[in-house]
C-alpha cells in the first residue's frame, strides 16, 4: 500500500469499507455478458451529469435565448460541438441500454424475490430516464423539438381527471411558451437529477446487498451440484472487465460525436406550422404508433384516452411483475418470459412501424 | 328540334309562344307551391331550357342574387305576381330579354351610381361603364360593333360572382382564358387584323408560370397589362410605364440608361424588345450572351464597345454565380457532415441577392454600376466559403483526433486485457 494509501487507510478504514467488495463474487456463465449492461447505463448518466454541468456554463433557459446558446456552443466554444454532441448521444444510448438492461433482467429473471425492490427501483429509473429525454429534447427551443413536446404534453393531457391541470402544470399554461421552457429546464437539471440520484443509490445499494442473481435453470443444476458453480471476484476482476466495457461505450460515443455531431434544426416558431409528419423521439415512438392507431372512439370511451389508460396499467402491472413470479427457481413463469418476449417484439414492431409510416 | 339543341338563337316568334306555353305548363303544374313564392320568376325560368333556363341553384350563387337582387332588377316586371301576365307585362316594366347594345348602359345604371352601391360595397368603383368607353370595346362598340365583349360576355349572367371568388371569370387566374375565349379564336376575330396567338403566348410566359402553376395572385395576367374595363393595347410609348408597376427598379434604371433614348427615336417598345410581351420567359444571363437567346446582338455589331461590355457583364454575373455555387456547395457538405454553418447558409442569401441586384442593374446599361453589386456579392460569397472550408478543415481535425482517441481506447482496453489474464493467471 501507497503513503497516501495508508494515510487514508489509518483515516477512514479504508479496507474495511471496501471489505464487502472484496468478499463479493459475480457468477460465471455463457450469458455473464448481460451483467455489463448496468454499469454502461450507470456509465452513461455519469456522462450525462458531467456534460450536462459543462452545458449548463453557457446554456440559457428562455425562448429568445435557448435557440442561440445552443448554436453559441456548437459553433463557438472550444469543444462545445463535442461537449454537446455527447450528451445528446449519450441520452439515448442510456435510454437504449436502460431498456436492454430491463429486457436482460427480465428474461434471465433477475427479478425474483428477494430483488422486486431492484426491479421496481429500476423500472422507476427507466421512466425517469424517459422523463430526462422528454424534458432535455425541448431545451434546444428547435422547430421539431417544439412541436414534439406540444404533442407529447397534449398526450398527458389526455389522463382521465388529473390529464387538464397536469398538462397545464407540463406547460405552465395552457400552451407550449417559454414558460414549458423554463419548467421543463428545472426538471431537467434540478428535480428529475435529484430523484434519479436517490433512486440509482437505492437500486446500486441493493444490488450490492444482494448480489448478482443467477439464472434459474443455472441455479437448479448449481444447487444440485455446487462443485460445478463458478465464479468471479467483483473487485478488481468483474470491475476491470466492467471497465473495459466502459471504454468501449466512450469509444462508440466520441466516434458518434465526431462523425454525426448532433444537429441543431431550425428555432422554434410558435406561430408557424407544425412540419409535415412529426414524430417524437424514437423510445416514445412504440406509445405514439400505438395511439395513433386506436380508432376515435371504441364504444363510448374517446380512443386517445383508452390508449392513455391502457398504457398507465400496462405501466402498474409491468411494476409489479416480480409479484406474479415464483420464488422457486424451478417454478419460474413461462408466460411471463412469453410477454417479455411479446413487448419486445411489439415495442420493436410498432417503433420501425412508427418510423416508417407517413 | 334547334330548341332542344339549346341553339334557340334568333329568337322566332314560334319559339317565343312554345317557350310561353311551357312556362304556362310548368306554372300550372307548380301545385302546392305556387303562388307562394315571391319571385315567381324562376319558378318557371328553373324549368326552361337554355337559354331561358335559369335554375334556382346558378341564380343563388349570383353576387346580385346574394344581395337580394332579383330578376325584376334587370328585366322589370313584378316578380310577387303569380300571374305570369302580370309578372311579365309591359305595364309593369318588363323588359324582356335585355338588348345586348343595352348591357353597358343597363349595368352602368347600377354600377355609376355610387350611392346606390355604397350601401352594398362602399370600396367597389363605379367607374368601370366610363372606363368602358375609353376602352377598344367600348369605341367599337359605340360605333356600331356589337361583337365586342360587352359587361355580360366576361363577367358571365345569371351566376355572376365576386372577382375574389376563385370561381369567377374574372378571378386573376381565370382572366386569360376569358379574353382568350375571343382574342384565341381566329374566326371570330376575322377582321380585326390583330393576331389571336396571345393567349399561346401567354401560357408559355413566366408570368403564367406565376399565376396559374404557383398560384401567384400579384403575377400579371391580362387586364393588369391592359386594363379591365378600359382595355386597350398599352401603345409603343407606354411599355415601360405598364412594367414599371412592378419591375419599378429595373424601370428606374432603365430611365436613365442610353437606350431609353435610343429606343424612342426609333420607336422602339421599350422592354418589349428584349422581353417580347405576351410570351415573357423566365430571362437568364443567356441574353447577354451570344447564343440562341442572346438579344444584344440583335442590334449590336460584333466587337464594337457594347458587344465588349456586354461581354463584360456576362463574365461579371457568371462569376459572382459561380461564386454563391462554389460557396453552396462547401456549405452543403459540412452541414451534411454535421457540422454547424446555419449562419454561412443564411448568409447566402445575401449574396444571392446581391447578384439579383447585379442582374436588375444590368437595366441601367452601365458596367460600373453593375460591378459595384458584383464585388459586394463576391465579398460576401468569398466569406462564406471560408466558412465553409474552415468547417471541413474542423471536421477533419475532429476525425483525426478520433482516430487517436480511438487508438489511446484502444491500448488501454489491450492494457486491462493483459493484466487481467495477469490477475486471473
Amino acid at each position: 500500500m501507497s503513503a497516501l494509501g495508508r494515510w487514508f487507510d489509518e483515516r477512514l478504514d479504508w479496507d474495511d469499507l471496501i471489505a464487502p467488495l472484496r468478499h463479493k463474487t459475480v457468477p460465471t456463465h455463457r450469458l455473464s455478458y448481460w451483467y455489463f449492461l448496468g454499469g454502461i447505463t450507470l456509465f452513461l448518466f455519469v456522462i450525462q451529469v458531467l456534460t450536462g454541468i459543462l452545458l449548463l456554463l453557457y446554456y440559457r433557459p428562455g425562448a429568445n435565448e435557448a435557440f442561440e446558446s445552443v448554436q453559441y456552443i456548437m459553433t463557438r466554444v472550444r469543444f462545445g460541438w463535442l461537449i454537446r454532441s455527447i450528451h445528446s448521444w449519450s441520452a439515448n444510448l442510456m435510454i437504449f441500454t436502460a431498456f436492454a438492461h430491463m429486457f436482460s433482467v427480465l428474461f434471465l429473471k433477475a427479478y425474483r424475490k428477494p430483488r422486486e425492490l431492484t426491479w421496481i427501483s429500476g423500472v422507476f429509473l427507466l421512466f425517469l430516464v424517459m422523463g430526462f429525454g422528454f424534458s432535455g429534447y425541448l431545451l434546444p427551443w428547435n422547430t421539431l423539438a417544439f412541436f414534439a413536446t406540444k404533442v407529447g404534453t397534449a398526450i398527458a393531457g389526455q389522463v382521465p381527471v388529473i390529464g387538464k391541470p397536469l398538462m397545464i402544470f407540463l406547460r405552465g399554461g395552457e400552451e407550449v411558451t417559454g414558460a414549458t421552457l423554463t419548467r421543463f429546464f428545472g426538471f431537467h437539471v434540478a428535480v428529475l437529477p435529484g430523484i434519479a440520484t436517490l433512486l440509482l443509490l437505492l437500486h446500486v445499494l441493493l444490488v450490492q446487498r444482494l448480489g448478482m442473481s443467477i439464472p434459474p435453470k443455472l441455479e437448479v443444476q448449481w444447487t444440485a451440484n455446487p462443485s460445478a458453480k463458478r465464479e468471479m471476484k467483483f473487485f478488481p476482476n468483474f470491475l476491470l472487465r466492467e471497465l473495459m466495457a466502459w471504454y468501449v461505450a466512450l469509444g462508440v460515443l466520441g466516434a458518434l460525436a465526431a462523425l454525426f455531431p448532433w444537429n441543431l434544426g431550425v428555432k422554434a416558431d410558435p406561430f408557424g406550422p407544425a412540419p409535415a409528419g412529426i414524430k417524437p423521439e424514437w423510445y416514445f415512438l412504440f406509445m405514439f404508433q400505438t395511439l395513433k392507431l386506436i380508432p376515435a372512439k371504441v364504444w363510448f370511451i374517446d380512443g386517445e384516452v383508452l390508449g392513455v389508460l391502457a398504457f398507465g396499467l400496462v405501466g402498474l402491472l409491468w411494476l409489479l411483475l416480480p409479484f406474479f413470479e415464483s420464488d422457486q427457481p424451478s417454478h419460474t413463469k413461462g408466460w411471463i418470459t412469453g410477454l417479455g418476449v411479446f413487448a419486445l417484439a411489439y415495442m420493436a414492431g410498432m417503433s420501425v412501424y412508427g418510423l416508417l409510416a407517413k | 328540334m334547334a330548341f332542344l339543341r339549346n341553339k334557340l338563337r334568333p329568337f322566332s316568334a314560334a319559339h317565343v309562344a312554345l317557350a310561353g306555353f311551357v312556362v304556362l305548363a310548368a306554372c300550372l303544374g307548380c301545385g302546392q307551391s305556387y303562388g307562394q313564392t315571391t319571385n315567381s320568376c324562376l319558378d318557371c325560368h328553373s324549368a326552361l331550357p337554355d337559354p331561358l333556363g335559369v335554375s334556382q341553384e346558378k341564380f343563388s350563387q349570383d353576387i346580385h342574387a346574394q344581395k337580394d337582387l332579383t330578376c325584376a332588377s334587370c328585366h322589370g316586371g313584378d316578380p310577387t305576381s303569380d300571374d305570369p301576365d302580370k309578372a311579365m307585362s309591359r305595364k309593369a316594366g318588363w323588359k324582356g330579354k335585355i338588348d345586348r347594345k343595352q348591357i353597358p348602359q343597363l349595368c352602368g345604371s347600377c354600377h355609376s351610381d355610387p350611392a346606390y352601391i355604397r350601401q352594398f360595397n362602399p370600396s367597389l368603383r363605379t367607374d368601370q361603364l366610363g372606363q368602358y368607353r375609353t376602352s377598344v370595346h367600348g369605341k367599337r362598340f359605340a360605333a356600331g360593333d356589337t361583337k365586342v365583349a360587352v359587361c355580360t360576355d366576361c363577367h358571365s349572367v345569371h351566376d355572376l360572382r365576386a372577382p375574389s371568388d376563385p370561381r369567377s371569370t374574372v378571378n386573376p387566374v381565370n382572366v386569360a382564358n376569358t379574353c382568350a375565349r375571343c382574342h384565341a379564336d381566329a374566326d371570330y376575330m376575322k377582321g380585326y387584323s390583330i393576331p389571336t396567338d396571345q393567349f399561346a403566348k401567354y401560357s408559355t410566359s413566366v408570368h403564367h408560370q406565376a399565376l396559374a402553376v404557383r398560384g401567384d395572385l400579384s403575377a400579371p395576367t391580362c387586364s393588369t397589362c391592359h386594363g379591365n374595363h378600359g382595355a386597350a393595347p398599352p401603345g409603343v410609348d407606354k411599355v415601360e410605364n405598364v412594367c414599371s408597376n412592378c419591375h419599378a427598379f429595373q424601370a428606374q434604371m432603365y430611365e436613365k440608361s442610353s437606350h431609353k433614348k435610343a429606343f424612342e427615336a426609333a420607336s422602339l417598345p421599350g422592354c418589349v424588345v428584349c422581353h417580347s410581351n405576351h410570351g415573357i420567359r423566365h430571362p437568364t444571363d443567356a441574353m447577354l450572351g451570344t447564343g440562341p437567346d442572346a438579344v444584344c446582338m440583335r442590334c449590336h455589331s460584333p466587337g464594337d464597345a457594347c458587344d465588349q461590355a456586354r461581354a463584360g457583364l456576362l463574365s461579371s454575373l457568371g462569376r459572382l454565380d459561380e461564386a454563391v455555387k462554389s460557396a453552396d456547395q462547401v456549405l452543403r457538405v459540412a452541414e451534411s457532415s454535421g457540422m454547424e454553418v446555419s449562419e454561412a447558409r443564411l448568409g447566402q442569401d445575401q449574396a444571392r441577392d446581391s447578384l439579383t441586384k447585379a442582374r436588375v442593374t444590368i437595366h441601367s446599361f452601365r458596367t460600373d454600376l453593375v460591378d459595384q453589386d458584383i464585388q459586394a456579392g463576391l465579398k460576401i460569397a468569398a466569406n462564406n466559403l471560408q466558412v465553409g472550408k474552415e468547417a471541413m478543415v474542423e471536421r477533419n481535425h475532429r476525425r483525426v483526433g478520433l482516430g487517436i482517441s480511438i487508438i489511446a481506447i484502444g491500448i488501454v482496453l489491450a492494457g486491462l486485457r493483459l493484466y487481467i489474464k495477469k490477475i486471473e493467471s
